[in-house]
């Protein structure tokens, strides 16, 4: 008897919707909103690095280039919102899929120092090119309309959030479990095994570094309109650090323990932030605590925990 | 069960934030009393230079003024998070500020980026916000909540070309860090290059972490007719491109801008800074202004009151703060109330304040109340900064 | 012509050798336990600040010189004791992740130890410059140099002719076979940690007098030290420095006759080339992966 795949979905979905009543007030629903935010990208970097096992250091790279196509083509060309985050998407999609063929040639290290590369090279075009993007100070980012109405107000941020956040994990959760799915996990397993398998290895990891691009490219320009201004630090090498970090310490191949992973790493820095000084060596400790007793990250290893017990 | 584990971790996440919220909120009951100043710094990261002292100085005078009373008879409660020179996180923390802790006013913003991100924040919720950093676009156009202390990049240029024109130097290179600042310099500079006969022969550009700027000082070098070279910076930068210049041998006169007026300065670029001119307030040559300057008694004040405490000679940045800090409370005991509109006015006619950078005189359609004479014009002789001649 | 190029390559020369001595750093660990350290930028830092601590401390410089090499040599040791052995046979993503931590564990720690200004040492034999052919140098970056290119020959000799050294190689070859010969592959992760460390603040105490130490330089220099390593094909020593000097030379090459401003690009992009056509670096040699 197997309980529905889609029972953490309905848990999820139910606490976005309970917690706007329950959060104290907009502080709070703005962290909400960039925690949702966060767990949508972390998803399609985890069916990268967790499920296909590649490996991305650059992800912030695409971020940034969803966000300042949002932030550029209405401002300096008098585009419409989401026209230009289709732009970014497309822009995306096709630097993604042009690298992806000679970057998946690579492996291992080589592979993290190529994605290392593309990520620093879109970051650096981002801080020099100031008449367009404003340089390291960033630019305002206008408002998203949607039918003629412009969101502007957090409540309305969060509504759009959440139900992108649940459509997004209702499609990991299909993905992973459909032939694509499989076809990704066997990849992971060996690369060889599934060439012999009939599985067509390069078509696959192309797909899925597309996909991932442009999951991440679509919530840079959603962040954009939410936060309403956007600086070249979003796609630096740090903030890509950090979504490998989400993936890893939620769980790799592990669609809950992306937004786990998520979840804590938006808090951690604002509850470390009343720590005076230490809250570079308290984050660094918390990592290397959480990896050293939880390598394969938090939710696989307490659900092992637990799970076999039951 | 793999679920239910997962139902019980979402719901001890949401206590956890629960929590998180009323002991929050228990804080904010507690201090009801006080006059809660709101700040973001740049206390880390590559803008360190300047919200170290900036955060210092608050410090310093937040304790001094609750330990003579306070102001209006409350304490005052300085609430500051640092931004690490990031804009976004900036703007992160300014709706902290505003939303959670529910600050009356926010003195602070490190850098321009750090301001602008928080401008619209600022204006929507309505509170007054006292800007440390000193692009020219923080108050042009005014923005109803928006003010600065310090003088604005603009006249700190026109101070070096000033000093160029009159002697007779019409040829210039540009070092421009490719940071916030520097860029902002560079059009500033552009657009009032013409004013004083001035072009620019030769513009090169350094990343504020880089250690090694001798090709593109060559190239400057290799530029025809190069009678003087300006360094846009702040922080360790222009410090080195100060000791490359020496090593290089470069043989004309090098200007900097009032974002390395400190002793650290010196200290970093050592020897080599021997002959650069440089525009900063006048906290560097407080020894040396005469008994008539008006800014002379404040100077000498708050220049003893920071040896006093930290051991060192305090920064033009931390000035900024100290500026930032009395304008605000004078506002507020203008207005006897910590009423945001109320003080806002207040600080909106601040008429014949002696501050850090000059006698400020703001209005509707001034909020910053300062002009060229807020930078004076410096030269290091011998390891000590000196009015230039 | 000839003066400014020369001038770009000393340059690019000086600022290469600390790039290969971190390179040498990131390609020693990586051969004792296939780890990459995100920390080794983090020892070169460690080198230049303690070094300005310890003489700011009154020590002679010589002495300041060795503890400011031999503390961080102990702080590798322990880092490869806590953080790396316990998790031995885990995904490479994790452990890139831990070795992250750690680097933030150790600025954070000299962050507030040692304050977040600029410090700069005394250059070792004076600053005045010597003129070579037009062209400008330091005396420090003799130095670099000098001390880079007998470290590398040293490195060489250890691990060609001393039995220590080979017994390391041989565990970079093939582990297993290595401890049923009777080699110690404990010792031999501790001394590779030991030694990149040391070497990483040797770099950095090296550079220190040219281009000044704060607790963040060790950011950049990591990663450059990285990329170099990359390039130099991981795991080969001599490729190492030879894409440490490579890098250092693009870069200053770059400044000077391209773009300043996109200076920084120009090695990441020209590297990006370089992996699509030379997928294991310059050096890097050819492996077979069991199926």
């Amino acid at each position: 008897m197997k309980r529905s795949v889609y029972l953490g979905l309905y848990v999820v979905i139910a606490i976005l919707l309970i917690l706007p009543f329950v959060l104290p007030n907009s502080f709070y629903m703005d962290l909400a909103i960039r925690m949702a935010i966060n767990a949508i990208i972390v998803l399609g970097l985890n069916l990268l690095i967790g499920f296909a096992g590649q490996i991305s250091m650059g992800h912030a790279g695409f971020l940034g280039i969803g966000a300042y196509a949002s932030a550029v083509l209405p401002t300096h060309f008098g585009w419409h919102p989401l026209l230009a985050m289709g732009a970014g998407v497309v822009v995306t999609g096709l630097l993604a899929a042009v690298l992806a063929r000679p970057i998946f040639k690579l492996k291992g290290h080589y592979l993290a120092m190529a994605t290392l590369g593309l990520g620093i090279i879109i970051n650096i075009i981002l801080r020099n090119e100031a008449a367009l993007t404003g340089g390291p100070d960033g630019m305002s980012v206008p408002p998203l309309g949607l039918l003629g109405f412009d969101l502007t107000s957090d409540k309305h941020w969060y509504w759009v959030v959440a139900l992108l956040l649940s459509v997004s994990v209702w499609a990991s959760l299909n993905l992973i479990d459909s032939p694509f799915g499989r076809a990704l996990r066997a990849l992971h397993g060996s690369e060889v095994a599934s060439q012999v398998a009939g599985v067509d290895v390069v078509r696959y990891k192309v797909a899925i570094f597309v996909i991932s691009a442009v999951f991440a490219s679509l919530m840079g320009s959603v962040t954009a309109h939410y936060v309403g201004f956007v600086t070249p630090n979003f796609a630096d090498f740090f903030h890509s650090i950090e979504l490998v970090t989400m993936v890893v310490i939620g769980g790799m191949a592990s669609v809950y323990g992306s937004l786990v992973g998520a979840v804590l790493l938006t808090a951690l820095p604002q509850a470390l932030s009343s720590l005076e000084g230490w809250e570079t060596v308290a984050f660094g400790a918390i990592l290397m605590a959480c990896m050293i007793f939880m390598p394969r990250g938090l939710v696989p290893t307490l659900a092992a925990k637990f799970g076999r017990g039951n | 069960m793999k679920d239910c584990f997962l139902l019980v971790r979402r719901v001890l996440g949401s206590v956890k934030m629960i929590a998180l919220a009323l002991a929050t909120s228990i804080g904010v009951a507690h201090a009801q009393e006080s006059i809660r100043i709101g700040s973001i710094l740049s206390v880390t990261g590559p803008a360190s230079f300047l919200g170290e002292p900036e955060l210092k100085t608050l410090q310093l005078y937040v304790e001094k003024i609750n330990s003579q009373g306070g102001v209006l008879g409350r304490k005052l409660e300085l609430i500051h998070y640092d931004d690490a020179g990031d804009s976004s996180k900036a703007n992160n923390f300014v709706k902290r500020l505003i939303e959670s802790d529910k600050v009356d006013l926010i003195v602070g913003g490190s850098t321009t980026g750090t301001t602008m991100s928080a401008a619209p924040l600022v204006e929507k919720a309505g509170i007054p916000f006292i800007s440390l950093a000193g692009g020219v676009v923080i108050v042009e156009p005014v923005k109803k909540w928006l003010f600065k202390t310090p003088g604005s990049d603009r006249y700190s240029i026109e101070r070096i070309m000033d000093d160029m024109k009159k002697k007779g130097i019409t040829k210039v290179g540009l070092m421009t860090e490719t940071s916030g600042l520097g860029q902002s310099s560079r059009v500033e500079a552009q657009k009032a290059a013409p004013k004083y006969g001035i072009t620019f022969v030769s513009e090169e550009s350094y990343g504020p972490k880089d250690t090694d700027m001798t090709p593109q000082l060559t190239r400057i070098r290799n530029a025809s007719g190069v009678q003087a070279v300006a360094v846009f910076g702040f922080g360790q930068g222009p410090a080195i491109v100060t000791k490359n210049y020496a090593q290089l041998g470069m043989p004309y006169p090098l200007y900097h801008t009032h974002g390395v007026a400190s002793d650290e300065f010196i200290h970093i670029a050592g020897k080599s800074s021997e002959g650069v001119r440089m525009s900063s307030p006048a906290l560097l040559v407080v020894n040396e202004l005469s008994n008539n300057d008006p800014q002379k008694a404040v100077l000498a004040a708050y220049r003893d009151e920071y040896k006093a405490r930290y051991k060192e000679y305090p920064s033009t940045f931390g000035g900024y703060a100290y500026d930032g800090l009395m304008i605000a409370i004078e506002a507020i005991k203008k207005s006897k109330d910590t009423n945001k509109e109320k003080v806002r006015d207040a600080i909106e006619n601040t008429k014949g304040h002696i501050g850090t950078s000059g006698v400020v005189n703001m209005s509707t359609t001034d909020h910053m109340g300062l002009d060229i004479g807020s930078f004076r014009l410096l030269e290091i002789k011998q390891g000590k900064f000196t009015l230039a001649r | 012509m000839l003066a400014q190029f020369l001038q770009f390559l000393f340059s690019g020369l000086t600022v290469g050798a600390t790039y290969a001595l971190a390179a040498l750093g990131f390609t020693l660990i990586y051969n004792a336990s296939n780890v990459i350290n995100f920390a080794q930028g983090e020892f070169i830092m460690l080198g230049g600040m303690l070094a300005v601590f310890f003489t700011q401390l009154g020590l002679p410089l010589p002495v300041a010189l060795l503890l400011a090499i031999v503390v961080p040599a102990m702080i590798g040791v322990l880092l490869e004791k806590l953080a790396i052995e316990p998790v031995k046979g885990a995904e490479t993503v994790t452990l890139i992740i831990i070795t992250i931590g750690a680097s933030l564990v150790i600025r954070g720690l000299i962050q507030v130890w040692l304050g977040k200004g600029t410090h700069s040492l005394p250059a070792f034999s004076g600053d005045a410059p010597i003129a070579l052919l037009g062209a400008t140098l330091l005396p420090q970056s003799l130095w670099v140099l000098g001390v880079t290119a007998i470290v590398v020959l040293a490195l060489w000799y250890f691990f060609n002719r001393t039995l220590q050294g080979k017994a390391m190689l041989a565990t970079s070859f093939n582990r297993v076979a290595a401890e049923l010969v009777g080699i110690n592959t404990s010792w031999v992760l501790f001394m590779s940690f030991a030694m990149s460390a040391a070497l990483g603040a040797l770099g950095g105490i090296l550079v220190a007098p040219i281009t000044m130490t704060s607790y963040d330089v060790g950011i950049m220099l990591g990663l450059k030290g990285f990329v170099a390593a990359v390039v130099g094909g991981l795991g080969n020593g001599l490729g190492a420095v030879l894409g440490g000097l490579l890098v250092g030379i693009l870069e200053a090459m770059g400044a000077g006759y391209i773009s300043s401003a996109y200076k920084d690009a120009i090695p990441f992009v020209l590297i990006l080339f370089m992996l699509f056509f030379m997928p294991r670096g310059l050096f890097g040699s050819k492996s077979t992966d069991r199926v």
